[in-house]
């Protein structure tokens, strides 16, 4: 068959032909990554003094704070000292950098060694029992919310719907705490099927990835299935069906690519909740994590430790973000031209 | 006129619709129950210390840490104290936080989102940057962080939860609020010179007021479970103060020995949570803003007989490609059953083009979708006959949306769709050469990589430039043209009998509708395909098709052909206003356009006098 | 006199390597007491002029003239001649406020203007004589946009643009969201007002048959640029340009089959 030259006018409509596009995409991809990159800078900058900012806010002297009212003046003067906190504060501030970029934030009042050593140990354990976490709600939370969506689609079987709806809106609304509370209380006090205390071989790992994730997984799948009904109530979906395939085929390989994109996006707002709700998930369960460390160091007021910390949660989440907006575009590059 | 109207009668004015609203979904089983949980968590807030609070004081050191009682129903705590009434004490301290720190947390949060709409470019920059960046941080590390600086305690608890809540306030009200200031009546005011400030008070914070209450609602129970979660940490309330959450955190050390009291607290905790979430949950509907399942089904169920209008065809066509008789499609609308087709009867010869042309909702495009198979629950489609290329669709009375086997694969290799909106009927997700071969290898028993030749070949015919490579794109490279000739193209995939087009070219251009259209015309006059063409422009339908439907009010009025029509021997009055209303080239100009009274009603009736 | 001059009007979304030039270099004299219908297709630059004229898009370059006032440039007193040019919008579901009234849209367009009817009763008899101008009862003055039709909401939207007593009128595609048997009334009411109030409309629209029975002129808009302007029926009933004559054949007539000019028959097989 030949191929006649094409209409004029129809090539001349907005979508220029050949590379020209496809290059132009590469081009914004580009420009993207450099945004995003630019932004990660600007919101590492605004962390750190955020927390330098902190610490200079408390009230009274925190060195005092933090020796008691029993150390003599003269150790309290040498501790500041030590600490730089009697230089003026543009050095501080400078000075907080440096060791930062050397990674040395100095020593723990509390725990009498260097606050990077005590990160560096204390980091795997909070990092294992967040990214755990996020992977078992997004791999339940997704499934689920579309296989409710398929069933409840158009108004069809409403006890389902009105089932489905309050038990997960009941889980969503109850705190990893209280999770927690009540698997100890399962697994401790009624039964001991699982260790509810500390971190060691993979059954240790069961009950604190689950109080973490379980309202977390039932919030996200009311938020999948919403998406999911949207999506089968897009045209696309009407031509698809117009091709008379199964229901299976139909949603997933109509239905869930369109999916992905607003599952993951919501798995990026998560993770921060996840990461904070390691703090109280860890105290519960005796993880030795950063999150038990952080309340150590705010109730025996040692700010060094406690700033620390405060800033390598901050860099997780920033860092994770920026990974999951990555990923979002390599799936759909036209999330990234949409961005301004 | 013999039907009653099928449109909604005049809403009430306003506000008493408002209201209405508000009454009904009260009055419905969530908002019943959201009401008296409500009710019962400000009742305790209020009594709880005044008739608790001596109770909870009393140490019976004689009864420490007991377990569940008939004096101490949770038990007693390790100073002897009774849980339960510490417990219902402690409501005012816990719920009053939540309650404070959520109006300071949205009070901020507004303040900061709307600030960008009155303010400079480089302001509303700033704020958005900032914002940026205090939302990526965790707002339980943000209050850890503030309560840090604050010093340990109820107000800085508070004020902690409040300041980390309003980033994200601030975020919904900037989406909302930007939304709101994008649409034409803002520039209306702009261009009227109303001040940006008045703009803001009288058309943006209105607009935006529903769903920051709903949001602010659900986000007092988040609130609550924050300030329990930093008070079970020892970050808030300090003795000799106490709320739930510092409560929790001395209960758990005794769990082993004693799990009343962390039990009887998660309960608190728990039920707070959800009052919050369930009025919010009723004030959204209330609103309007979420629609709820359809809790009356059931009763939807009676459904009034729809008397058939047109139960016999206007013109009889020997060996229809497709065939339907009595075709009605209901849905549910409100609390009865509308039925936007009733009774609906015609015929396509093979190869025929037949327009069908009507205004908006007089129920063109149910019709196509419903003879189509298409059509889903809820909506309901019944017919004594819907005969497609020799197949009968109707099985007991009704046409099903859902299709197998034999008949799904006629169906799927048959019967072509083109689509209004060239921009929303192809999977955005998905290479257009992939959606294209599908039905191939669907129907076609072609494997991928013959599927995928052929769906080449198909792009070819339908005149993609470079369709090899133009397979391997994505729907948003292409042209509205183009998505639409793609369309084509997978129709072509099969041997179509009858192509559906329910308004194909409305989102187009003239100069591309018309390009649209001659590849419509080749694909009937080569490949004998019929060509069922929905329009609401009869001036359209008349130049591409040989035979026009005419359909008002869900009835097919008038059934002549485009001769006749053109030859302005349209009989119905509806039809005939309908042509005169078109505007056209040979008009005298400066004329009057030629008008149809509002609310004008014509008669259902077919006419039937055609030869 | 002439109420609205465009010298030279350049138009730019964006900067550095993603400019887009949507309006390029356009000049036009619209006459007073003119219907001046401005015509293109997607993309060509007709809406975002208008939206540059009244104000809601600064033009990078050239000048817009109201009653010979740069609009662009005027500054303090002299930007009130701003409000002479209102423009009614496409879909009037969007341009009207749900939450307010229709009296109370109408009203505050007449607030803004402030040098007649002050006080609340006589701003409530000038809602009403508004609401009677374009043909609807003034007891709708009480009713939200959505208990109207479309039609009824659009007519609206033309009262509350007369409401600020302008000299020029932008109608951007304001029958194009509406359905046909309703489209007449609207624009019969359009010349009505026009006619009776001497206003200068600028009529932009993509249909051809409305444009050439309502307006004097017309000029026609391709990506960003006018290619052709005159009196109406010379430039549809004898097209100059090959585009306008591409557009003028490309309209669907009653009586004439669909035309295929460039396309070669026999490829689909």
């Amino acid at each position: 068959m030949t191929t006649p030259p094409a209409p004029t006018l129809l090539t001349g409509a907005p979508a220029p032909v050949s590379g020209g596009r496809s290059r132009s995409r590469g081009g914004s991809i580009g420009s993207f990554l450099l945004r995003r990159l630019v932004r990660l800078a600007g919101s590492v900058v605004a962390l750190v003094t955020l927390v330098f900012v902190m610490v200079r806010l408390i009230p009274g002297d925190p060195v005092r704070n933090a020796l008691g009212t029993n150390a003599t003046a003269a150790v309290v003067e040498a501790r500041r000292e030590s600490l730089g906190l009697n230089d003026p504060l543009w050095q501080q501030y400078l000075d907080f950098w440096k060791g930062l970029l050397a990674w040395d934030l100095g020593d723990s009042f509390s725990l009498h060694l260097p606050v990077t050593t005590i990160i560096d140990q204390r980091l795997p354990a909070t990092l294992e029992l967040a990214f755990l976490s996020l992977a078992v709600v997004l791999v339940v939370s997704i499934p689920l919310g579309i296989v409710f969506a398929a069933l409840t689609r158009g108004g069809r079987r409403p006890g389902v719907d009105v089932a489905y709806t309050s038990i997960s809106g009941l889980l969503s609304v109850i705190p990893e705490f209280l999770t927690g509370v009540a698997l100890v209380y399962l697994f401790a006090v009624q039964t001991t099927l699982l260790p509810v205390a500390g971190r060691g071989g993979p059954d240790s790992y069961i009950l604190p990835v689950a109080a973490l994730s379980l309202g977390v997984t039932a919030g996200v799948s009311r938020i999948v299935r919403v998406e999911a009904l949207t999506v089968f109530s897009q045209d696309y979906v009407r031509t698809a069906r117009a091709k008379r395939m199964s229901r299976r085929r139909l949603y997933l390989r109509h239905a869930l690519p369109n999916l992905v994109t607003p599952a993951l996006t919501v798995g990026g707002l998560v993770l921060g909740s996840l990461i904070a709700g390691t703090v109280l998930v860890e105290t519960i369960f005796s993880w030795p994590g950063l999150g038990l460390t952080i309340i150590d160091a705010v109730r025996s007021k040692d700010f060094p430790l406690a700033q620390g910390i405060v800033i390598v949660y901050g860099l997780i989440v920033l860092v994770a973000n920026l990974v999951i907006d990555v990923v979002l575009v390599w799936l759909d590059p036209r999330s990234a031209l949409k961005e301004t | 006129m013999t039907m009653p109207r099928d449109l909604p009668a005049a809403a009430p004015a306003g506000p008493r619709r408002r209201r209405g609203a508000l009454l009904s979904t009260l009055r419905s089983p969530l908002g019943i129950v959201a009401s008296l949980f409500l009710l019962t968590l400000v009742v305790l807030a209020v009594v709880g210390p005044l008739h608790w609070g001596e109770t909870a004081k009393v140490a019976e050191l004689t009864r420490l840490s007991e377990g569940p009682s008939a004096d101490h129903l949770l038990g007693t705590d390790a100073g002897g104290r009774d849980v339960l009434a510490r417990m219902l004490t402690a409501t005012r301290l816990s719920v009053l936080t939540a309650v404070l720190a959520t109006l300071i947390g949205v009070t901020l949060g507004v303040v900061l989102g709307l600030i960008p709409i009155v303010a400079p470019r480089w302001i509303a920059r700033a704020v958005n940057a900032a914002l940026g960046v205090a939302l990526a941080f965790p707002s339980l590390l943000l209050a850890i962080v503030v309560s840090v600086v604050l010093g340990v305690g109820a107000v800085s608890l508070t004020l902690a939860i409040g300041l980390a809540m309003a980033p994200a306030y601030a975020r919904l009200a900037q989406t909302l609020g930007s939304s709101v200031a994008g649409r034409d009546f803002v520039a209306a005011a702009r261009i009227l010179g109303v001040g940006r400030f008045r703009i803001l008070t009288r058309h943006v914070l209105p607009n935006v007021r529903d769903p920051l209450i709903v949001n602010a609602s659900i986000g007092a129970g988040t609130a609550l479970v924050a300030a329990t979660g930093l008070s079970f940490l020892g970050l808030g309330v300090q003795a000799p103060r106490y709320d739930w959450g510092r409560m929790l955190n001395e209960s758990l050390e005794g769990i082993f020995v004693n799990a009343a009291p962390s039990l009887g607290l998660a309960g608190a905790i728990v039920f707070a949570g959800v009052t919050f979430a369930l009025v919010g949950e009723t004030l959204s509907r209330a609103f309007g803003l979420h629609q709820p399942s359809r809790r009356l089904w059931r009763r939807l169920r009676r459904r009034p007989a729809s008397p058939g209008e047109q139960a016999a065809p206007l013109s009889v066509v020997d060996d229809p490609v497709l065939r339907v008789r009595d075709l009605k499609v209901s849905a549910p609308r409100g609390d009865w059953w509308a039925t936007p087709v009733r009774g609906v009867s015609f015929d396509i010869g093979r190869g025929e083009v037949v327009g069908v042309v009507g205004e908006s909702g007089s129920g063109k495009s149910l019709t196509c979708m419903a003879v189509a198979a298409l059509l889903e629950e809820p909506l309901e489609v019944t017919a004594d006959s819907v005969c497609f290329d020799g197949t009968e669709l109707v099985a007991g009375g009704r046409v099903s949306g859902q299709t197998s086997g034999e008949l799904a694969r006629r169906l799927g290799t048959r019967m072509g769709f083109v689509f209004q909106d060239p921009s929303t009927s192809l999977n955005p997700a998905l290479h257009v050469g992939t959606q294209v071969a599908e039905v191939g290898l669907l129907h076609g028993g072609l494997s991928r990589s013959a599927a995928h030749e052929r769906a080449v070949d198909r792009l070819d015919a339908v005149r993609i430039p470079d369709a090899a490579r133009r397979a391997h794109q994505y729907p948003h490279e292409f042209s509205g043209g183009m998505r639409q000739r793609a369309m084509m193209a997978m129709a072509l995939m099969g041997e179509p009998a009858l192509l559906i087009a329910d308004e194909p070219t409305t989102a187009l251009d003239v100069t591309v509708q018309r390009e649209v259209m001659a590849l419509l015309a080749e694909i009937n006059e080569v490949k004998g395909t019929a060509v069922l063409f929905v329009s609401h422009d009869i001036t359209l339908v008349a130049s591409f098709c040989t035979r026009v439907l005419v359909m008002y009010r869900g009835a097919i009025v008038e059934d002549l052909s485009t001769a006749d029509l053109a030859a302005g021997r349209a009989q119905h009055p509806y039809t005939r206003a309908l042509v005169e209303a078109v505007p056209h080239l040979d008009a005298e100009p400066g004329a009057e356009f030629a008008t149809i009274a509002e609310g004008a009603d014509f008669p259902t009736e077919p006419v039937r006098s055609r030869s | 006199m002439t109420d609205l001059v465009l010298e030279n009007v350049h138009v730019r979304y964006g900067s550095g390597a993603s400019a887009h030039d949507a309006v390029r270099d356009v000049s036009l004299t619209v006459g007073s007491g003119r219907i001046v219908g401005l015509v293109g297709e997607s993309g060509s630059g007709k809406s975002t002029l208008a939206r540059a004229v009244v104000g809601l898009h600064e033009p990078h370059a050239g000048r817009i003239l109201v009653g010979g006032t740069d609009v662009v440039r005027a500054r303090g007193r002299e930007a009130a001649i701003r409000r002479d040019v209102q423009m009614v919008f496409q879909d009037a579901s969007s341009s009207l406020d749900p939450r307010m009234t229709v009296g109370a849209s109408v009203e505050e367009a007449l607030a803004v203007r402030g040098t007649v009817a002050r006080g609340r009763a006589a701003r409530r008899a000038e809602v009403a004589r508004l609401l009677e101008t374009v043909e609807l009862d003034p007891a709708r003055a009480g009713d939200l946009p959505s208990q109207l039709s479309g039609g009824q909401r659009q007519r609206v939207a033309v009262a509350r643009a007369l409401a600020a007593s302008p000299r020029v009128l932008l109608a951007d595609e304001i029958t194009s969201a509406l359905d046909v048997s309703v489209q007449g009334t609207v624009l019969n009411l359009l010349r009505k007002v026009q006619r009776e109030l001497d206003l200068t409309v600028l009529f932009i629209s993509h249909n051809l048959a409305v444009v050439r029975q309502l307006c004097d002129e017309v000029a026609v808009m391709k990506d960003g640029r006018l290619v052709e302007a005159g009196p109406t029926t010379r430039v549809i009933d004898a097209p100059e340009h090959p585009y306008t004559r591409d557009l003028v054949d490309a309209v669907p007539r009653l009586a004439a089959p669909v035309d295929t000019p460039t396309l070669h028959r026999g490829a689909v097989s």
